[in-house]
This record gives structure tokens, C-alpha cells and sequence, in this order.
């Protein structure tokens, strides 16, 4: 098939960015979306030309590297996918395809299709952990933990930290990726010592990173390869609002 | 030199206790005066550094990614072994050490094993206490499962996850004490160089894959937790930057290179589609449990299948050879994952392979959905059913799963003794970047063991023994000549590098090398295939070296570069497997020599002459490695031939 792309070049952060336009042919419809993008970046290699650059690792769907804005949306037309998991039959011969940056204030672009998502683990840094040092924990089996508690904490848990949440969201808010890491942690026994702690303070990051506020409007849960639920916002909230009732910390 | 394991004397249970009874320890006000650089952030890498900086050490923590939580750890499905026995079954340390040993073709070391086994058990508590939400009974205690051709149910699982979750714990570990200020991170980081003085490891030389800027950093101690090699392929499930880099660069500083012919094909991988193809994806082998393995009894009718114009579905019971469960009844399709790749190849060889390339095997579910239901199935396997249905665009609860065997982890890696320690002092490797647990063969779930064995109850002992004997003084700073010769040395590669200006892209000799190693020193290797590939990666290595082309310049991002020093390094390693699987005039795990196997097939080993570990020492651009030999000793266990029949 043939397909022709508009694709966001940027050198660097200093510098503008434009879109610009190539056309491909012979692409199978069995590439995956990244292949297609190999086959561009041999032929402009050849050419001479810098070839553009992206964020990819495991191609599985499963590290969070991977984040291109693919006609307006996160990881493109699928759902419940990231991009390396987006095949090219998804689209048809003769397509025009914009691919763009995840696009928000607290993530920059670095070059290209690339950002910096440091941001993310800077929120994780103010409290997304069990405070438990190597060495220090009891038995495993010591705290039986209900397995619809134990099945609601891995649906959080999933998140792959990709953001696609935050490019998706109009505010670029950050609440879908917090509030999983959030929820996570309060519905298991483990979490519990840090629960309020954990909510003040990575809310705080939050907010500090430059992260735009929820609105509810749903769409990074849409857009979320891993369909996280909104209903950890929700949780996130009641947290959050229960923390600051009785805060003695932040 | 005489390559000293140290491994610790008295009974098997008691090495690794009397071990740590031996070791110095650092008083823990002196434990800040200590500096620690940590290569890596998967699960070896982030583990060690977290509890290394717990402990009150000064840890750099280095990855190449854009954050420590995406290293290719992250892509573990299936689950971790530990020695609990919660489930009643007949599991206990001695057993799972027996079946690594017994697993890995008796070419790993007893002591490392058993400590491996000894330890499973602390992951697992760890990571519970972490957060890491496992899979659970409806009681709220934790789940099993058997896995990999194990007798007992000893894995642990979080959905088909299991590595994003132990990662996600390591992480959350690591990013604790980044906020205590005990790490400092350095994500888009790459180590390009080991600086080496008066013998001992003193630091790295790196570069900042957004500004391209080349630094010193400087440590009492070096830990490289890099992971393995299995790119040299091009095409394996490893993620697209996994590189042989930093261990590579350390064997040229005199690090020893052990058993690096010894790698694993993984037999449940989606079947490559075509040339564009840039990695394979893994089915969890946890699929084997239940999936049957199948070709057609008949060429003709494989032929008709791969054209279209019969359905699998269609053929006949008793037209299907359910090649496994026929040649090893007792382990049927659970027989270990070297066995399973090497038939699927044997009946692929025999033209009755599937799938328009003729190279994949049927794995098909249609006897468990009729036993257990689809409901059932789709509980356990749901989310790998849908990958396998976006990527292959085929629903597999209706049509049979194909599936081909790929490369999926290296269990060579650089020599490290009892310690974790290479053989420059001062620098460790841990996890899959090492070559010491799982001799000739990997079992199932036993990576992510070790790998967190390694970071969160090996090296936070060992690490402290020689700190303790070299004091805080002993460190070089980045001002030294040593230094600013390094990071010249790198400078100087990566404008040859950018000055070739030839005429093909670093993928293409990514390609070429990957379609050597797999056609010659793959699943099947003979004498005569391994000394053409040798010349061939030679003729290759030179080409690179005069018509490569890397676009961009240095100060920036520039992924091109960056695949061009991996490539060049992977080009050099592929030589030495090479000689390495030369050298080993045996089959044993994954390494099989066609010359040396029984009259249907079976892998002979040969406990006589190759009971010893292949540490390959650098010698200089162009010149022949030299062979150390660590003979293995076994004193607990019988060397048996491993039997599946």
C-alpha cells in the first residue's frame, strides 16, 4: 500500500518545528506502525537526510516507550493498544496519516517525535512506593489479601507509564497515570502506613510538574493502552480529599 | 591467568550462610564515603541499586531509556520461581536448585545455584511487601502455577505480566531513594567505556543521549546489570536497544567472556512475516500448559495449508502429529524450551512446517476450550490471545496458534565469581549480563529470580567485602589522566564512526549479522557452518568499517550513532560465539553441535571434556581470544543424561 505522512520535525527543544511531508510506497499491511516508520528512516538515511526521531523499545506493547500522536489521537486509531502495536492494515491505501508528539507543557520535545517524560517519574518519586527496605518483609502468605482487592490493584498497576493519557486530555492533565499508582497502593494492605502521605504528595508533584487539571472528560481512559479505569480518579479524590481533611504533613 | 570462583567450602546449604559470615562489613557511618555506579535498571540493576543506596551507599543508577521503569525486564510474562512449597507439593530448595542444575545441562556452578534457590524465597516476600499484586486464591493467599516442564507448582505470576510487576517493584524501590537522595539517576545514559587503573574498576565513561555530551563518572565500584545479548540476532524478543555495549566494552578492559555460544531459543514465538520484520514477539510458555503441538503427518498437506487452500481445522485427527507429546510422552508438550525449539525446527527442516514461510507449528487450544471451556481459557491466556490476534490479525480461539521458535535470552555473559565479581576487581555484573546460573539452558521463570537475587540479596553482601578491604581513599577522580584518556578513546570512535560517510545504513549489517548467527550458530551448529560464518562476520566487519553510514553529528540526539556503536560491538561479539560454539565439541542445552548427536536426534553431551566453563580472554583488535578453562565440580548432584522420553 501507499501512504503518505506528515510528520513533526523538531531538532531540539530551541528550535521551531514544522510539519513535513513524505510519501511511501510498498508498505505491507502487516508492518506494524513502527516498521513502517524503519522503512522511512532507511530511505532518508540513504538519501543522506536525518531521519526522524522516535521513542520504541520492546515493541510489545508493554515498556511505554513508544508515543506518537496519530491523527489527533494517542497511539493512533486503535484502542487499548500503543503504538508499536498498531498495524498498518489499520489504515487503508492511499491515506494521508499526520503523526505529531505527545503535545504538553510538562513534557518537552526533545527532538522530532520524542519528549521528555521525566516528569512522570519525578511524581512516582514523591511517594509512589511501600517504604520497605531489602531484607525487612514478613512471610508472603502473612496478609491474605481478597483476590477482587488483589485483581483491583494489578488493574491499576498495569499503567506503562506511556502518558498517553496526558497527551490525550485536553488540560494535559496527569490524573489517569497519578491516580493508578495512587489507587494501586491504597487498596492493598501494604499501602496502608503511607496512604495519606502518598495522596498529598504525589498530588503535589503533580501540580509542581505543570500538569493541567481534570475535567472528566474521560478521554484518557480512551486512550489508555491499558483501558485503565476512570474510576481510580475517582479514588484518587476521595483520597486526596480525605488526606487533606486530616493532614498533618504537606 | 587462574580464574578463582570462590566458591565457599562445606555442605551445599551452608556455602552461602558460612559465605556471608566471612565477608568484611562496612561500618555504616563509612558506608556514605562509598561510591557505586550501577549500569542498568531492570531488575537486577534497579534492585541492587535501591538496596545498595538503603544501605547507605552513594548510588549512580544509569539507563538508557527515558526511565528506569521501562528496561526490558518489563517484558517478562510468565512469572518467578521460588522454592515456598505453599503448595503442598514436593518443592523445596534442594529441588529447585536440582532442577536448574538439571535444566541447565550440568554447565552451571552448584554453589551459585543452590544460593539462587536459597534465596527465591526472600524475592517473594519482598516484592509482596513492595506491593507487587500477584496473583491470589480466592482465600487471599498466593497462587501457583507450574511452568516451564516444572514437576511442581512453584511459579508465581501477576497475570501475564509478572515482569512489568516485579520491575514496577524494583522501581518504586529505586525512586524512594532517589527521593532520599541516596541514587542519583541518569536516564538517556549510555556507558560507552570502563575506565580502568592500577587494576581495579574505577569508573565509567558515558554519553548523554540527548546532548551527546561525553562524561566521566567516577566509583569505588562498577556494577553492570546490562542484560543480555541476544540482538546479536537482530531478530529475537529482546527490545530494539538491548545491547552487548558495556559488557563488551569491559571485556576489552580484560573482563572474561563465558560460554557466550550459550543461548536460548524460545520455542512460542509469533513466526516472523517479513523483511521489514524488526523483533519477534513472545508468547508466554506458560501457553504450553494447555496448547498442543502439531504439524500435518504429510508434507502434501502442509503444502496445501501454506498456499490456502486447506484450514488446519480442517485436517483430520489422525493426519496431525502431535510431535512432542509422540517423541516425549512423559513431558509431552512441557519438555524444556532447547527440546521443543529443535523439533519444531526438525519438522519445519522436513517441509511439513506451516504459515506461508513454512516455518511455524501449530499450538492449538481446541482441546482445552472443549475441557475447560473458553471461559477458562480465556481467564488464563485472554491478554496473549489478543496480542497474538493484533499482530497476526487471526482469532486463535477459532484457528490454531501459530508459532516458531526465537532468541530470547543469553545464558553467557561475562565471568563473574562467587561474589558476582568479573575478573577486573571492582566490577560486577548481575542478572542475564552474567554467565553464572543457568549453565547451557534457562528454565522457565527462572530469570526474573535471578536477576533480583542478584540486586536484593546477593551484592548488597558481597559488594561491602571488597569496599571493605580497599577503603575510601582508593578512588581515582575524573580529573586523572586515566579519564580524560577514556573518554578520549571514545571521542575518537565516534567520529570514525560519523567520518565513514559510506553508503548503507547500521540496520542493514544489523540484518546481516543477525541472519549468520541464526543460519550458523542458531538452533542447530555443525564445524563446517561455524568456520564459514566466522569468515563471513569477518568480511562483514570490514565492510562496516568502510561504508557504513551515520548521519547527524555527535552533539545531539542522534539514534543513529547510537545503533551504529552497538552494532559495531555486536559485530565482534558474533565472532566469538562463534569460536566459542567451535570450541564446545559437545551438545549440551542450547548449544547443539550436529556432529555430536545420538542417531534420532539427542543432544550428547560430553561430561569427559566440557564439564568446564569457556572464559574467553580479549587479546586485542583482530586477535585470536584465549580460552580459560573453570572446570564445574559436582558433588551433590549426578550427571545424568537429561531424558524427556
Amino acid at each position: 500500500m501507499k501512504v503518505n505522512l506528515k510528520v513533526w520535525r523538531q531538532k531540539n527543544n530551541n528550535t521551531a518545528g514544522k510539519l513535513v511531508e513524505y510519501s511511501l510506497d510498498n508498505i505491507s499491511p502487516d508492518m506494524s506502525f513502527l516498521e513502517m516508520f524503519d522503512v522511512l528512516n532507511a530511505e532518508l538515511i540513504r538519501k543522506g537526510d536525518e531521519p526522524v526521531a522516535f521513542d520504541h523499545d520492546c515493541r510489545e506493547g508493554i515498556c511505554g516507550m513508544c508515543s506518537m500522536y496519530i491523527n489527533g489521537r494517542a497511539h493512533g486509531p486503535q484502542t487499548g493498544a500503543t503504538t508499536c502495536q498498531l498495524h498498518m492494515r489499520s489504515f487503508s491505501d492511499g491515506d494521508t496519516i499526520v503523526v505529531e508528539p505527545w503535545r504538553a507543557r510538562a513534557f518537552p520535545v526533545i527532538k522530532d517525535l520524542m519528549v521528555d517524560r521525566t516528569a512522570f517519574d519525578r511524581v512516582v518519586q514523591a511517594g509512589g512506593y511501600v517504604s520497605v527496605n531489602t531484607g525487612s518483609a514478613p512471610d508472603a502468605n502473612e496478609i491474605a489479601i481478597p483476590r477482587t482487592i488483589a485483581d483491583e490493584a494489578m488493574d491499576a498497576a498495569q499503567c506503562i507509564g506511556c502518558g498517553a493519557c496526558v497527551a490525550a486530555c485536553k488540560n494535559a492533565s496527569a490524573m489517569l497515570f497519578v491516580s493508578a499508582k495512587v489507587s494501586h497502593m491504597a487498596v492493598l494492605p501494604q499501602g496502608q502506613a503511607e496512604r495519606k502521605i502518598r495522596a498529598e504528595r504525589m498530588v503535589a508533584q503533580m501540580d509542581a510538574e505543570g500538569f493541567g487539571a481534570c475535567s472528566f472528560t474521560g478521554a484518557c481512559s480512551v486512550e489508555c493502552p491499558k483501558s485503565i479505569s476512570l474510576d481510580h480518579i475517582a479514588r484518587m479524590n476521595r483520597e486526596y480529599l480525605g488526606a487533606k481533611l486530616t493532614s498533618e504533613n504537606v | 591467568m587462574k580464574l578463582e570462583a570462590k566458591i565457599p567450602e562445606g555442605p551445599l546449604a551452608e556455602k552461602w550462610a558460612r559465605h556471608k559470615f566471612g565477608l568484611k562489613l562496612v561500618n555504616p557511618a563509612n558506608k556514605r564515603k562509598y561510591d557505586i555506579i550501577v549500569v542498568g535498571t531492570g531488575l537486577a540493576g534497579a534492585s541492587a541499586a535501591a538496596s545498595l543506596a538503603e544501605l547507605g551507599y552513594n548510588v549512580k543508577a544509569f539507563c538508557f531509556q527515558d526511565s528506569p521503569r521501562r528496561a526490558h525486564s518489563i517484558a517478562a510474562q510468565g512469572g518467578i520461581n521460588a522454592a515456598k512449597n505453599y503448595q503442598n507439593d514436593g518443592d523445596s530448595v534442594f529441588r529447585l536448585f536440582y532442577d536448574t542444575i538439571k535444566g541447565g545441562d550440568y554447565r552451571a556452578r552448584e554453589g551459585n545455584v543452590y544460593r539462587l534457590a536459597e534465596v527465591s524465597v526472600n524475592i517473594i516476600d519482598q516484592c509482596v511487601a513492595q506491593g507487587v499484586p500477584f496473583a491470589r486464591e480466592y482465600g487471599g493467599l498466593l497462587a501457583n502455577r507450574s511452568f516451564g516442564g516444572a514437576q511442581v507448582s512453584r511459579t508465581f505470576y501477576a497475570r501475564g505480566q509478572t515482569g512489568q510487576q516485579l520491575l514496577l517493584g524494583a522501581y518504586s524501590a529505586l525512586s524512594r531513594q532517589v527521593a532520599n537522595g541516596k541514587v542519583k539517576l541518569y536516564p538517556r545514559t549510555e556507558m560507552l567505556d570502563l575506565v580502568v587503573e592500577g587494576g581495579k574498576a574505577r569508573g565509567i565513561i558515558t554519553r548523554n543521549l540527548v546532548t551527546g555530551k561525553i562524561e566521566s563518572h567516577s566509583a569505588h565500584a562498577v556494577l553492570l546489570c546490562t542484560g543480555g545479548y541476544g540482538n546479536v540476532f537482530y531478530l529475537s524478543t529482546n527490545a530494539m536497544g538491548s545491547n552487548v555495549t558495556a559488557a563488551w566494552r569491559a571485556h576489552k578492559h580484560g573482563a572474561l567472556f563465558a560460554n557466550p555460544c550459550f543461548t536460548q531459543i524460545h520455542p512460542t514465538c509469533i513466526p516472523v512475516k517479513g523483511d521489514y520484520q524488526s523483533k519477534l514477539t513472545l508468547m508466554s510458555e506458560s501457553l504450553r500448559n494447555d496448547g498442543r503441538v502439531w504439524v500435518p503427518k504429510r508434507k502434501e498437506d502442509s503444502e496445501k495449508i501454506r498456499k490456502g487452500l486447506m484450514k488446519p481445522t480442517d485436517l483430520k485427527e489422525e493426519d496431525r502429529d502431535y510431535f512432542l507429546e509422540r517423541r516425549y510422552p512423559s513431558f509431552g508438550n512441557l519438555v524444556p524450551r532447547d527440546v521443543a525449539s529443535r523439533n519444531a525446527k526438525y519438522v519445519c527442516d522436513e517441509g511439513r512446517g506451516v504459515s506461508k514461510t513454512g516455518l511455524a507449528v501449530y499450538l492449538d487450544f481446541a482441546d482445552a476450550i472443549k475441557r475447560d471451556g473458553r471461559k477458562t481459557i480465556e481467564a488464563k491466556y485472554g491478554n496473549l490471545f489478543e496480542m497474538y490476534e493484533k499482530i497476526v490479525d487471526d482469532n486463535p480461539y477459532e484457528t490454531p496458534m501459530m508459532i516458531y521458535p526465537a532468541v530470547h535470552y543469553t545464558m553467557g555473559g561475562l565471568w563473574v565469581d562467587y561474589n558476582l565479581m568479573t575478573t577486573i576487581p571492582g566490577l560486577y555484573a548481575l542478572g542475564e549480563a552474567n554467565f553464572s546460573d543457568h549453565g547451557a539452558n534457562r528454565l522457565g521463570a527462572s530469570a526474573l529470580m535471578q536477576g533480583l537475587a542478584d540486586g536484593y540479596f546477593v551484592i548488597p553482601y558481597t559488594v561491602g567485602d571488597y569496599l571493605a578491604t580497599i577503603g575510601p581513599a582508593d578512588k581515582v577522580s575524573v580529573d586523572s589522566p586515566v579519564f580524560k584518556q577514556a573518554e578520549q578513546r571514545v571521542q575518537d570512535q565516534i567520529q570514525r564512526l560519523l567520518s565513514i560517510n559510506g553508503t548503507t545504513p547500521v540496520d542493514e549489517y544489523h540484518r546481516k549479522l543477525g541472519l549468520i548467527m541464526w543460519d550458523y550458530c542458531g538452533m542447530s551448529r555443525t564445524e563446517e557452518g561455524l568456520k564459514k560464518a566466522k569468515k563471513m562476520i569477518q568480511e562483514l566487519k570490514a565492510e562496516f568499517w568502510s561504508n557504513v553510514k551515520v548521519t547527524g553529528d555527535n552533539e545531539e540526539m542522534n539514534q543513529t550513532l547510537e545503533q551504529a556503536g552497538r552494532v559495531a560491538d555486536f559485530i565482534e561479539l558474533g565472532e566469538l560465539m562463534v569460536d566459542d560454539a567451535l570450541n564446545r565439541n559437545e551438545s549440551c542445552g542450547g548449544h547443539f553441535r550436529e556432529e555430536y548427536s545420538t542417531e534420532d536426534g539427542e543432544a550428547k553431551r560430553d561430561d569427559e571434556n566440557y564439564a568446564y566453563v569457556a572464559a574467553w580472554e580479549y587479546k586485542g583488535e583482530n586477535q585470536p581470544a584465549v580460552l580459560h578453562k573453570e572446570d564445574l565440580v559436582f558433588e551433590n548432584v549426578k550427571l545424568t543424561q537429561r531424558s524427556y522420553k
